[in-house]
């Protein structure tokens, strides 16, 4: 069985990096990752998409294989559809490859499991037909599959470029329908200084924007009442702009307004958990390097608070530096020379971000659904649903579960989890904090009995 | 059945035969299941336990688990899945068990 100084989890920029760094630095790595190949999200599949398609994703997307390389090159143990559904103290990590079970043990681990896209509870958004932004992009990256007659509706850079992406396959989308207003862009006209530190984003944005407008993709701004309607499958998307009712048929909608860190993991070994009022989501309680309270426990990447690609990769060294100098295998002299030049970049690359929070806010109507909205789409639980709960006196979310089983689904309240804490915060006048956030046990992913049965020897020298 | 899918594909790859419900397809070797049976028209994935409200894929990235399917017995995401010569998709066997969310 095997044991390793660092096992990390998550093979996206961040996971990457931190797993070929710590390794070059001499530190027994292992990397277990869902997917069959590395690059998480934002780089899925890129070594073989990079040549297939690179043109349409655009050299931000090929600067993946840059990653994926120096992980090859290195001596790290990565472990390729490796589904990780526990991580108990000691630690041990259980994951299932391919129907058996394993378990790997290690002395520390670097969580780098990204983000999920912002549950976006608009009525009509489970039909068939919907998907989010992201899983557009996943299609088009991955599978070089694009939907013929799109709406994209949300806020957000991403926005922009799934667009352009279209674009520049040859199958515009039918329109963009954007929910931010100009009063969002005088608000974050304020963070203009960072705006202007990250000032390459501003001009990819504008790009990206330059390419849809050549198009002539319409452009709906301060959308509000967005609905997808459809019998059986959506068929057109409604919504009110500027004043007037608006009525687009399409065979795809996709829904975006912002990524979330994906906490999931992080909080099943008990990592706090703060809200970060700016990105409208939870973020782990970490210091400088990503170290979170927990002793061994680091998070990089978009599952420690959204920063982005780049920011991701930085965040991956400066934690996989701080994992080998705790593991004796790097002085704290030299850590700090390597770090120095990346806290800089770091800091850079961040800049931007209080512009594009307030420039690009979620969706107001979709953080606090109306009554008839579904909010939980395993357990099909209303927005309704869970106010009348807060009426009946039912205070937090774990406590809804008994009332109506929200979270209690697949997803496990990956897709509801935020909106559950935002209605019952506004329904007894309560902060995200006071309110808390579900309580995530293992399994992480359903495990079935045979891949239990099937269960590698246990690990030695794991805590029991 | 591809030109009824709301999904065009890019690129041409090699086909294998592929079982969706008992329907033969022909589907890209090796290619993301869920995706492959977007491209080929399959609108339906399966129908949920609650009120049996038609699904299909959300999040393409394994966490909303609405493109669950059956395979050999065992329900699966489609979209952690690839395409093998030969394999037998179906919705899940939809237990009847459908429960009020009260």
């Amino acid at each position: 069985m095997n044991r390793s100084d660092l096992v990390v989890i998550g093979a996206g920029p961040a996971g990457m990096v931190a797993a070929a760094t710590a390794a070059e630095k001499g530190l027994s790595v292992t990397l277990l990752d869902e997917q069959s190949r590395p690059g998480g999200q934002i780089y899925r599949d890129v070594d073989r998409a990079a040549g297939k398609r690179g043109d349409i994703l655009g050299p931000d997307f090929k600067h993946g294989t840059a990653l994926t390389r120096a992980l090859r090159e290195s001596a790290v143990e990565h472990v390729t559809g490796a589904v990780v559904w526990a991580i108990e103290d000691g630690f041990r990590i259980s994951y299932t490859k391919a129907g058996p079970a394993s378990q790997v043990a290690a002395d520390r681990i670097l969580l780098a499991t990204g983000a999920l896209e912002r549950p976006m509870p608009v009525p009509g958004w489970t039909l068939p037909g919907v998907m989010t932004a992201g899983a557009a992009q996943i299609l088009l990256k991955q599978s070089g599959v694009i939907a013929r007659r799109a709406v994209i509706a949300g806020s957000g850079p991403l926005l922009y470029l799934i667009a352009a992406q279209m674009v520049r396959a040859g199958t515009p989308p039918l329109a963009l329908v954007e929910t931010q207003s100009r009063a969002d862009l005088r608000r974050a006209a304020r963070h203009a200084g960072g705006a202007l530190r990250g000032w390459q984003y501003l001009a990819k944005g504008l790009k990206l924007m330059a390419e849809i407008a050549r198009a002539r993709v319409p452009r709906y701004t301060g959308a509000t009442n967005i609905a997808i309607e459809g019998d059986g499958r959506a068929e057109a998307v409604s919504f009110r702009s500027r004043g007037r009712n608006q009525r687009l048929e399409c065979e795809t909608v996709l829904l975006h307004h912002g990524v979330v860190p994906n906490t999931q993991a992080a909080r099943s070994i008990g990592v706090a958990h703060r809200w970060n009022a700016t990105q409208a989501a939870f973020s782990p309680v970490l210091d400088q390097w990503g170290a979170t309270e927990l002793e061994g426990v680091y998070i990089a990447g978009d599952g420690a608070g959204i920063g982005g690609a780049e920011v991701a990769e930085v965040a991956g060294r400066l934690a996989a530096l701080q994992i080998a100098t705790q593991a004796k295998r790097l002085s704290e002299a030299e850590r700090d020379r390597l770090a120095a030049p990346l806290f800089s970049r770091k800091a850079r690359d961040m800049a931007i971000r209080p512009f594009l929070d307030t420039a690009y806010p979620p969706a107001a109507e979709a953080l606090l659904p109306e009554d008839a909205t579904i909010i939980c789409r395993c357990e099909e639980v209303t927005a309704g649903d869970v106010r009348r709960y807060a009426e009946m006196g039912c205070l937090g979310p774990n406590q809804t579960k008994a009332f109506g089983r929200p979270g209690m689904g697949p997803c496990q309240g990956r897709y509801c989890g935020l909106t559950v804490t935002a209605i019952l915060s506004e329904a007894h006048g309560q902060t995200p904090d006071e309110t808390g956030y579900f309580r995530i046990r293992p399994p992480l992913k359903p495990v079935t009995l045979g891949e239990l049965a099937a269960i590698e020897t246990p690990v030695q020298g794991a805590a029991e | 059945m591809k030109t009824d899918s709301p999904f065009l594909e890019l690129e041409d790859s090699p086909l294998v035969a592929v079982w969706f419900d008992g329907a033969p397809l022909e589907l890209p070797d090796g290619a993301n299941l869920a995706a492959a049976l977007l491209a080929a028209g399959v609108g339906v994935f399966r129908h949920t336990p609650v009120s049996a409200a038609p699904r299909a894929p959300f999040c393409m990235m394994g966490a909303c688990f609405d493109c669950l399917v059956e395979i050999d017995g065992v329900v699966r995401q489609a979209c952690m899945m690839e395409v093998v010569e030969g394999l037998r998709v179906s919705k899940p066997h939809e237990t009847g068990g459908k429960h009020e969310p009260e």
